[in-house]
């Protein structure tokens, strides 16, 4: 069994269209992760049914009792966080900048705070309109601790693919350099780069790439967009020999893809057109850079 | 005054419209660019100007003196599993720890005193009108959130209250956002008219709210897509700022690190119009 | 000699967890005594953060002299199994714990230098 990570650094590259794409052509093969969990778009593109769900529970948060409070501000005195704040003499948490450590249940004096686990998302598994199964999962806003819910999609999704006997587990990632991203990687055994020839393009790629050789991962890249800076596609493949990144393919911009994503569609399926194509022998060479 | 930039999903136009509106801006104004995008800073690429300072950013964890009782109450006290007790030796591990200093200070040996760790870097640039300060976090480091914090209070430091502050955000909903965010006077949410733009403002506008923040939105590449976006702000009476057209030499200026304003007068003219509604919402005081 | 084992359950037949830090199960093997006892890792599974240094804790006190498992400990499992002298052997994924005690015997296991980088 494979995991295949597409990733991107930056956002906004056409990471999850792209890989939309792929699921659509692995079908067969694959199961589904969807591990940009912060902002989950692939399943607009996927239909999935959404039939077993479980809360996700992660970290914990300060809960005051006013009753039993005698306004020390013992409470406030050694949060790092501003999680406590006094309001007109009255101490109350802030529930967005509780960091759950629980300094403040220990210091005071009279018992009045206690620390409650939270649900902080849910993550589902699902059947999708490709047959595949999709794994996949819905933050709540300003959780923390994406990365274990990560861990959770990816673990869950190893499961099924075992149960259901297929090779390949492909991922979605999500962008930057941080915790969620981490998690994503751990345990792939190729990754998709999906990146732009812009300067951000490149700087991020940069430094995501970093992230992966740290965990000597193989990889490859797909530049999409190529056409709008033929000078910076020279820049990354240079930059893509240096490392060596596979070099994968080359998108030119399409507007298939939005138009596609309007009628909930991934691309290979909206257009028989020459990007199909490209996404087709795409498809093809990750498989066998990933030997699967 | 301080104006985040931030937006649910990625690669919808921040870095675009936060180089662009600060350089505007400042042409009339005294204005700092601040980048708290820390995982994937990349304002800089557009902002042409001399390193002023540069510094190295930490955060404080505990480190074990090497003696000690073992009583074992740091184990017991760090809620993330960062102290663990293994036989004879107290081991931290950094990236799990969140610096709250609750073993360190409850040691009843004082066994566990704070030391730094690099987290980061920031630094400073100055071009004729424009002040810009970035962070960038270091590959490896799990945490953005204590980055973004002390590049904040930095800028604060360094800038006073006159300065109109413009702060670059990460994209996403999660706690590196929350914690950019949350200290600014108004919030512009740039989203792009697609199905996935949409879904993401969506979440953003959620978290907006949660918060209490004011807000607007600005659409990039419209054009692109279809109108439900508008329609959305509308029904949810949201402001909608600015309307900038997909244009692809905008997607070209931009993917050679140009700064898009000066060179698009369609863009520029987005700008002051975006410029005079910030002063009809009293954000940017009036020329 | 006492050899511990990450495992998807109880017995011998069971499978081996190919990760360290949230295995279900420990299981041990004392050789003199002949005798297999499970330990359960549920306490720790739960935990969102830190998992590695609390299994291999949890291991090590356990006294085993050789670790069996999958893919081998992650950074800072990998510290922890550093302070002792336990050796580590990898590769057992997909075997029960019964062929993983055969493979290490057979030399047929990959020895690992404590940390998976």
């Amino acid at each position: 069994m494979k995991e295949i990570v597409v990733i991107s650094g930056k956002g906004g590259t056409g990471k999850t269209s792209v890989m939309a794409s792929f699921s659509y052509l692995g079908q067969a093969d694959l199961v589904i992760a969807d591990c940009d969990v912060d902002a989950a778009d692939l399943h607009m593109l996927l239909d999935p049914d959404y039939q077993n769900s479980e809360d996700y529970y992660s970290g914990e948060l300060a809960i005051l009792d006013q009753e039993k409070c005698i306004n020390c501000g013992a409470c406030l005195d050694v949060c790092q966080f501003d999680g406590v704040q006094k309001e007109n003499g009255i101490f109350r948490i802030e529930e967005m900048n509780c960091e759950g450590c629980g300094y403040c249940q220990r210091v005071c004096p009279t018992a009045a705070i206690h620390m409650e686990t939270q649900k902080v998302g849910q993550w589902y598994s699902s059947n999708s309109k490709v047959g595949s199964t999709m794994v996949h999962a819905k933050m709540g806003v300003g959780a923390e601790n994406s990365g274990r819910l990560v861990a959770q999609v990816k673990n869950e999704a190893r499961r099924i693919a075992k149960a259901e006997g297929k090779e390949i587990i492909l991922i979605d990632g999500s962008p930057g350099i941080g915790c969620a991203v981490t998690s994503t990687l751990s345990g792939a055994d190729y990754v998709v780069f999906v990146t732009e020839p812009s300067v951000s393009g490149i700087h991020d790629l940069k430094r995501v790439s970093e992230l992966v050789q740290g965990f000597s991962i193989p990889s490859g890249c797909i530049i999409n967009k190529y056409d709008l800076n033929p000078q910076r596609v020279l820049e990354l493949e240079a930059f893509m020999e240096d490392a060596g990144i596979e070099h994968i393919a080359n998108i030119p911009y399409d507007e298939g893809f939005t138009a596609a994503m309007l009628e909930g569609k991934t691309l290979v399926e909206y257009e028989n057109s020459s990007v199909s194509q490209i996404l087709v022998e795409s498809w093809k060479k990750i498989k066998q850079f990933a030997k699967v | 005054m301080k104006i985040a930039i931030a937006s649910g999903k990625g690669g919808t136009g921040k870095t675009t419209l936060a180089t662009s509106l600060a350089s505007h801006l400042a042409e009339s104004r005294d204005v700092v660019l601040v980048d708290l995008d820390v995982e994937e800073p990349n304002s800089r690429l557009f902002i042409d100007g001399d390193q002023t300072h540069q510094q190295d950013v930490y955060k404080e964890i505990p480190q074990w003196t090497g003696a000690c009782s073992l009583c074992g109450q740091c184990q017991d006290i760090c809620n993330f599993n960062a102290i663990v007790q293994v036989g004879s030796q107290i081991m931290v591990f950094p990236e799990l720890c969140h610096s709250c200093r609750a073993c360190s200070d409850l040691c009843p040996e004082s066994a566990l005193p704070l030391k730094p760790r690099k987290i980061g870097i920031l630094n400073q640039f100055q071009t004729e009108d424009l002040d810009f300060v970035e962070s960038r976090l270091e590959i490896g480091e799990q945490q953005a959130v204590p980055l973004i914090a002390q590049t904040k209070h930095y800028v604060d430091e360094n800038f006073d209250d006159d300065f109109i502050k413009i702060y670059d955000s990460p994209p996403g909903t999660s706690c590196p956002v929350i914690e950019a965010t949350k200290d600014a006077d108004y919030v512009i949410l740039v989203t792009e008219p697609t199905p996935f733009g949409l879904y993401d403002l969506k979440l953003a506008v959620e978290v907006m709210r949660k918060m209490g923040k004011a807000f607007g939105v600005v659409v990039n590449r419209y054009g692109l897509g279809n109108e439900d976006v508008i329609d959305y702000c509308q029904l949810e009476g949201i402001s909608v700022l600015a309307k900038i057209a997909n244009d692809r030499r905008i997607a070209e200026l931009y993917s050679g690190g140009e700064l898009i304003y000066t060179s698009i007068p369609e863009f520029k003219e987005q700008l002051f119009a975006l410029e005079s509604r910030l002063t009809l919402h009293d954000m940017v005081g009036a020329v | 000699m006492k050899i511990a084992f990450t495992a998807k359950g109880e017995t011998w037949d069971s499978e081996i967890d190919p990760r360290l830090g949230r295995t279900v199960f420990i299981l041990i093997y004392d050789e003199t005594k002949n005798e297999l006892s499970a330990h359960s890792n549920a306490d720790i599974t739960e935990q969102s953060h830190g998992a590695g240094p609390l299994t291999v804790k949890k291991i090590l006190d356990l006294n085993p002299d050789v670790l069996i498992t999958g893919n081998g400990p992650g950074k800072n499992a990998a510290e922890v199994l550093n302070t002792s002298a336990i050796q580590i052997y990898i590769g057992a994924s997909e075997l029960t714990v019964k062929e993983a005690l055969d493979a290490y015997k057979n030399g047929t296991l990959s020895s690992s230098s404590k940390s998976m980088s």
